[in-house]
């Protein structure tokens, strides 16, 4: 084929153009999802958790979460009546299987699901040298998986200890608060089968949610307030030995 | 009139540089993905990317869909509020083509355990039993029926 410079240059800019939607790739997977009208977060009700696991097994097994690793994990408390800065705690798997009975009677003794905090002003995504990870448009943090160099920065830097580093990708994982459900209009893996309604996901941007009208009615704390990582996981019960 | 004496140098190191900088741009674009800053310090498309990952757990609302013989025994129970996969396991394949996968049978006895095994850290409005003593290791079906748990409850689910 023949072709002038004069059609060469013309040529040029329609192929950048086309370049350009090559780069694009695939449409969204989500076409009626809009980040701009959703701020996630989740309600935990401590006076409600049973112990049972369910959250823990449902998440390894919606989010392929390798043995032994955890994305949530259900930790159980025990404190004296004196003793509240000295709880004894103890998660035996996760809490995947649930817990045996305790060998110490008397105390308070309570169950605390936990997970990724989705903190607003996040201390782990500040510390990524790379920009894989960040908090989305609708607040939720999350690891981009083909970015991540398994430096370890953000697992040091959550104060909350949610990251860890997937052994078969040698990238940093954790909760997404199951993006790839809730942006299809589901609710968490967690929240879906937890059968005393403990966990709630919540959308802080839609007024009908009723997490809006349980936070004006209820007093709920976050973990490690005096952090201020903006945390919106709000826990309802939550005792001031937990950590 | 010439304003420098031997300029000359001057546009050969000016040259070096448009160069330097030109091949930086290049590189730079090629090398950073398309939608990186797109919303923020990262890669805009890692969202999309994560949001088109499968499900595992199809939600109750689907269960619900075909399964209306067993909704009506569970709406009516204190199980209502119990998710169908939270017993189940994960059945969105199921949901998608009912042939493709079967939900396995549970095995009460061990089931059951799982939430109302007693333990002294569960709310103490919770229904709970000493499994060993309530029942001696019995399946639970013998007398309770799962999705309506209440002895008095009937119903053969």
């Amino acid at each position: 084929m023949k072709m002038t410079r004069r059609q060469l240059l013309v040529l040029l800019p329609a192929a950048a153009v086309a370049w350009e939607h090559v780069l694009a790739g695939t449409p969204e997977a989500s076409p009626n999802y809009d980040m701009t009208e959703h701020w996630w977060g989740m309600l935990i009700d401590i006076t409600k958790c049973i112990g049972c696991g369910s959250c823990v097994r449902a998440c390894q097994l919606e989010n392929h979460v390798p043995d032994d690793y955890f994305r949530t994990w259900v930790e159980r408390y025990h404190v004296t009546d004196w003793e509240m800065e000295y709880p004894k705690v103890d998660s035996p798997g996760g809490g995947k299987n649930g817990f045996r009975p305790a060998r110490e009677e008397g105390g308070k003794n309570f169950f605390v699901p936990k997970l990724c905090n989705h903190c607003a002003d996040s201390p782990c995504t500040q510390v990524c040298p790379v920009g894989a990870t960040f908090v989305s448009p609708d607040g939720v943090v999350l690891v981009d998986q083909k970015y991540c160099l398994g430096c370890r920065y953000c697992v040091q830097a959550c104060p909350y200890g949610c990251r860890f580093i997937n052994p078969n990708t040698k990238t940093a994982n954790k909760c997404t608060l199951c993006y790839h459900r809730i942006t299809k209009g589901l609710t968490t893996a967690c929240c879906e089968v937890c059968p005393t309604a403990t966990r709630q996901l919540a959308d802080l941007k839609n007024p009908k949610d009723p997490i809006h009208e349980f936070l004006k009615t209820h007093s709920v704390q976050v973990l490690k307030p005096h952090l201020a990582t903006g945390s919106k996981c709000f826990y309802y019960g939550l005792d001031g030995a937990v950590r | 009139m010439k304003r420098f004496k031997d300029s000359e140098h001057l546009f050969r190191l000016a040259a070096v540089f448009v160069v330097g900088i030109t091949l930086f741009l290049i590189l730079r674009g090629l090398l950073v993905p398309h939608s990186f800053g797109q919303y923020g310090h990262y890669r805009g498309k890692a969202i999309t990317e994560i949001a088109a990952l499968p499900i595992a757990y199809a939600g109750h609302q689907v269960c619900e869909g075909c399964h209306t013989d067993v909704q009506d025994v569970k709406s009516k129970g204190v199980h209502k509020g119990v998710a169908c996969e939270s017993c189940h396991g994960p059945l969105a394949k199921h949901a998608e083509d009912p042939a493709s996968v079967q939900p396995e049978k549970l095995d009460t006895a061990k089931l059951c355990v799982r939430c109302h095994e007693a333990n002294v850290a569960k709310p103490k409005n919770f229904p709970q039993v000493a499994s060993e003593d309530h029942s001696g290791g019995a399946a639970c079906n013998s007398c309770h029926k799962p999705h309506s748990p209440a002895m008095n409850a009937g119903g053969s689910q």
